[in-house]
């Protein structure tokens, strides 16, 4: 098993690796029982080398991480395995030397910058701490604070120092955090999900800026991510974890392109990517799921779930195998793996729908304004949209530009300003749910993004498809247990899910009950908030296909909303960018990603990783996104955008939506000639 | 999300004009409250079975000279008028006259009150460090054989009525070890000293059922404390464990604690009837107590009107506190 160990970026083994983690095995104590969670896990980072680790949930990233830096929870403990850092055992640590370890060798950034600050101290005194534990006096330690916050491109340091974390936005806090890592240039900066709590803009900054001090400071990195496409773009090599072992290792680029483990093959194929949509492929997804923790499966830990598997897989253990010179799989058949079968058809049954003139949910005018402590904050303003049957209509923007609204306000779970009119197949609906009649409730249905909170706890599957189907539908009795069945088996489930409750369902699982909700009552239009945001790729692809697959037979109209714009893409007819509350571009799908694009939409397609690592020049946007109780006068994205006319049209002139192609608008003063185009070549079918 | 928005949009108004209007809101709540007080207190002697000119009277007095009492009192005048004249009374320090004792209500209320105070605070200092000691020394031990015992303990304490917990403790420190005296007064002219000495005893039935509460609480908030992100965050910084508990921990995790002690401040004004008795304490408790059993209507409703606004004091006090300690709050006027 130490078979990695001979293995760095470059050929032959080295001496001065920064960490060598050696056939580690971590266990959980559940109930007075050993739960092995980290088996054999084996990798080492060179000197300024950046190493990515990457897989689903429960693959063990996040204990790996823990276990480096000895902070396992208290029911948890290395088993066997080394962890060497700076040459010096880690495991055999004092505490005093663990404590200068800390301070000196090794700092970490984690997933929630909000939480990771202490609320009740002001962010100077948190960052001063790093520089007095290293023996600097209280009033120097304060002007390298400031130092420190400079070295992370924060403006104004002497506002944010004197600040508590609650007032600093998420990418401010982010920014200070990774202030206080690289403070005292460790020489290993774990990075453990930076920027999976940020938004698209936010996190491509939070990204070029660990870039760009790995360049100055030549740390060596371990960057934890779910996202393939930031470790591709963040890492030289990278190792692909599954359930407790590392699976595959290898430079970055070339374990993408190239795989040779199935699982990572599998990982790859469930993401929609270079411009994939729904008429042209199904995802594949993976089938089965993740062994419980602590279960140990004789054979392949993969075995269950890969469609190559063969009798020796399920009985025998594979080895870490190396493969060419810098790459490692454990598999028997990694020479196969390119050609693993797919576990889902690739064909679509997409029953093309003969365009209707008639949309089915209108939207006019629609604004909503809250009123917080006398100031008028505006949450959507004069947003006007159609749906028509049988399309999906994507939404997009980042946290604050009145998606979460909008989809309230269609469904009437928050009243609109007067003037705002909703219609539904053509007749305006009363704003607020409660006043709707039962038909307009059937007609409009919602997913959620968090299924267990948007499950009733208490009751069953079958309770909670049966009563939509009894109160929306109008059955009863054999009717309503044959359509039960049907409706579950439709999203795929058996009817063995029925007598369960929530708690003893998977996450996709319990986002396929929500499916099934929604559609027990026939809806027209369901509005799915980020129904696959809490949901690991894998799972999220089957979703996808499920939605895709409901859409073309029940010819049901989705508005679809996601930060995820791969997603986005797969799954929307058009979409509709939103920015402050404000209609920013609303057009088709391709021609809103082909461009000329809205410079928002420019930027915020520009940060978007890609998974070939293909760098496009990213368009760089200045500041936060403003707060919208305080608007931007003239055009409100003025603030930030770097395509702002000079003449100053741009700050004093709010712009008119304007039809730029058929069916396509933008909110922008710029002539199209001199708006962006980030063409990418579409995938061909 | 939108509402992450905005909680975190207005960059806090610096704590001035917001902080003072939450301040001036949550003290008019608390005047409103008092004022709901006094009425269903009125109400309540009201409805209270028993006429006072009888009670007082008793048995053999004739009709006559009942409705006289009663008049002489002010007792037949219409509801609102006798509601009225008691509390602008009141607001003059005028309490009202006891039945019982045919003198000012206040003669009898204020030393009482003044010596359930002192019994309070001997109380209240002893039991305040203790707990929360016991709490974090739990909770940085959670899960552990230390952290076990001192929870059972103090849950087991908490469930001990005072009149069992307070004659165990008169059997064995009075009676068998004879190390303190078995009864709360001192003599006559005593020094302060002297009469802590005699607090002691009866303090320790009311430490016992604060001890557990106190002290799960500390633990609760301290285990969520060690257990958050910032104190990951400081840990790894490689501060020491003493300024990581200190610092890090301990500023976070008492907030909840001291809301609830300042709360239960409250409880250890108005729950003395008991210990009051068992040693013999002429507190408010005890006078609470002589008053119902003779209808004395005045001294029970000044009495009980007392208490309360000690209580309505003790959750503005521990509001105002947890409001200042927190910069969340502190910075952003709450709501």
């Amino acid at each position: 098993m130490t078979l990695a160990a001979s293995i760095t970026s470059e050929a032959g083994r080295r001496e001065d690796e920064v960490l060598r983690v050696r056939d580690l095995d971590v266990a959980y104590r559940v109930r007075g029982v050993d739960r092995l969670t980290l088996r054999g896990v084996d990798f080492e980072i060179g000197p300024h080398e950046s190493f990515g680790l990457v897989g689903e949930s429960g693959c063990g990233k996040s204990t790996t991480v823990q276990a480096i830096t000895r902070y396992l929870p208290r029911n948890g403990r290395v088993v066997r395995g080394s962890i060497e850092i700076g040459g010096q055992d880690l495991m055999g640590m004092r505490p005093e030397a663990l404590r200068q370890l800390r301070a000196r060798t090794v700092s970490v950034v984690y997933q929630e910058p909000g939480r990771a600050l202490n609320p009740s101290i002001r962010v100077g005194r948190q960052v001063a701490e790093v520089f007095e534990v290293s023996g600097v006096g209280r009033g120097e330690a304060l002007e390298r604070a400031e130092q420190a916050l400079r070295t992370v491109q924060i403006a104004d340091p002497g506002r944010v120092l004197g600040a508590y974390p609650h007032q600093l936005s998420g990418g401010m806090l982010q920014r200070v955090v990774i202030a206080m890592a690289i403070a005292v240039e460790p020489s290993l900066l774990v990075l453990d999900e930076p920027t999976t709590a940020l938004d698209a803009t936010v996190e491509a900054e939070v990204l070029e800026l660990i870039s760009g001090l790995r360049e100055q400071f030549s740390t060596a990195v371990l960057f934890i991510s779910h996202n393939l496409a930031v470790i591709a773009k963040m890492c030289d090599r990278v190792g692909v974890m599954y359930a407790g072992e590392i699976v595959e290792t290898g430079p970055a680029r070339a374990v993408f392109e190239a795989p040779h483990h199935p699982y990572t093959v599998g990982l790859l194929r469930c993401v929609p990517r270079r411009g994939q949509r729904k008429d042209h492929a199904r995802l594949d997804t993976i089938p089965g799921f993740l062994p419980s923790p602590g279960e140990v499966p004789t054979g392949c830990i993969f075995a269950a779930r890969c469609t190559l598997a063969d009798d020796r897989c399920r009985s025998e253990s594979p080895a870490m195998e190396l493969i060419g010179e810098t790459r490692t799989a454990r598999c028997f058949k990694s020479a196969e793996a390119p050609n693993l079968p797919r576990a889902e058809p690739e064909e679509m049954a997409l029953r093309s729908a003969p365009p209707s003139p008639e949309p089915v949910m209108r939207l006019e005018h629609v604004s909503k304004t809250y009123h917080v402590r006398g100031t008028a904050v505006r949450a959507l303003v004069d947003v006007g949209l159609e749906l028509f049957p049988g399309e999906t209509l994507g939404v997009v923007g980042e946290s604050g530009c009145g998606k979460t609204t909008l989809a309230r306000v269609m469904l009437g779970l928050t009243a609109p300003d007067t003037g705002s009119v909703v219609e539904l197949g053509g007749r305006a609906v009363p704003p607020v749910a409660t006043s709707r009649s039962r038909e307009d409730l059937r007609l409009l249905q919602i997913v959620f993004q968090n299924p267990d909170s948007a499950l009733n706890r208490r009751h069953s599957v079958r309770h909670i498809v049966s009563r939509t189907l009894s109160k929306l539908a109008g059955l009863s009795g054999a009717a309503l247990e044959d359509r039960l069945l049907e409706i579950v088996r439709s999203v795929r489930m058996e009817p063995r899910h029925l007598p369960m409750r929530p708690v003893q369902l998977s996450g996709g699982l319990k986002q396929r009950v929500a499916i099934a909700r929604a559609f027990a009552g026939e809806p027209a239009v369901l509005v799915c908030d980020e129904p696959t945001s809490a949901l690991d790729v894998s799972v999220q692809a089957a979703i996808l296909n499920l939605l895709v697959d409901l859409q073309s037979r029940e010819r049901v109209s989705y508005v679809f909303i996601s930060h995820d714009l791969g997603v986005v893409r797969y799954l929307s007819d058009r979409i509709v960018v939103l920015y402050l509350g404000r209609v920013m571009e609303y057009g088709p799908a391709e021609s809103v990603f082909a461009g000329p694009h809205h410079p928002y939409t420019e930027a915020l397609l520009s940060a978007v990783p890609t998974l070939d690592g293909t760098g496009r020049e990213r368009i760089r946007l200045a500041g936060d996104i403003p707060s919208p109780a305080n608007p931007p006068s003239g055009c409100v994205f003025h603030t930030r955008c770097p395509r702002r006319l000079a003449d100053g049209t741009c700050d004093t002139v709010e712009p008119p939506l304007r039809e730029v192609q058929p069916g396509k608008v933008l909110r922008c003063h710029l002539p199209l000639e001199q708006l962006g185009r980030l063409e990418e070549a579409p995938v061909s079918a | 999300m939108l509402w992450a928005t905005l909680a975190e949009a207005p960059e806090g108004p610096g704590g001035g004009p917001a902080l003072k209007t939450y301040l001036l809101k949550r003290i008019g709540l608390a005047v409103l409250t008092a004022v709901l007080l006094s009425i269903i207190i009125f109400l309540a002697g009201q409805v209270l079975p028993g006429n006072p000119g009888r009670a007082v009277l008793g048995h053999t007095a004739s009709q006559a000279a009942v409705a006289a009492f009663n008049r002489k009192l002010g007792l037949d005048r219409p509801l609102a008028v006798q509601y009225w004249s008691w509390l602008t009374g009141l607001l003059h320090g005028n309490l009202g006259i006891s039945y019982q004792y045919q003198a000012p209500v206040s003669q009898f209320l204020w030393p009482a009150a003044l010596k359930s105070l002192k019994l309070a605070a001997v109380a209240f200092v002893i039991v305040v460090p203790l707990s929360i000691l016991g709490g974090v020394i739990a909770a940085l031990n959670r899960g552990r054989a230390v952290d076990r015992i001192i929870s059972t303990t103090g849950l087991s304490l908490s469930t001990l009525p005072e009149f069992v917990s307070g004659i165990v403790l008169i059997v064995v420190f009075a009676i068998e070890l004879k190390v303190l005296p078995s009864t709360a007064n001192p003599p006559q002219g005593a020094g302060l000293l002297t009469q802590l000495h005699y607090l002691i005893l009866p303090a320790f039935p009311l430490v016992f059922v604060l001890f557990g509460y106190i002290a799960r609480m500390t633990r609760a908030g301290t285990v969520e404390a060690l257990e958050s992100d910032y104190v990951r965050t400081a840990t790894l910084k490689g501060l020491s464990r003493r300024t990581v508990i200190f610092r890090h921990t301990l500023r976070n995790s008492l907030l909840p604690t001291i809301t609830v002690i300042a709360t239960q401040t409250g409880y250890l004004i108005g729950g003395l009837v008991v210990t009051e008795t068992l040693f013999n304490y002429p507190g408010l408790g005890r006078l609470i107590f002589s008053a119902a059993q003779f209808k004395d209507f005045p001294m029970l409703e000044a009495g009980i009107l007392v208490i309360g606004v000690v209580y309505l004091v003790a959750t503005l006090v521990a509001d105002v506190i947890a409001t200042l300690l927190n910069p969340r709050v502190r910075l952003q006027g709450a709501d």
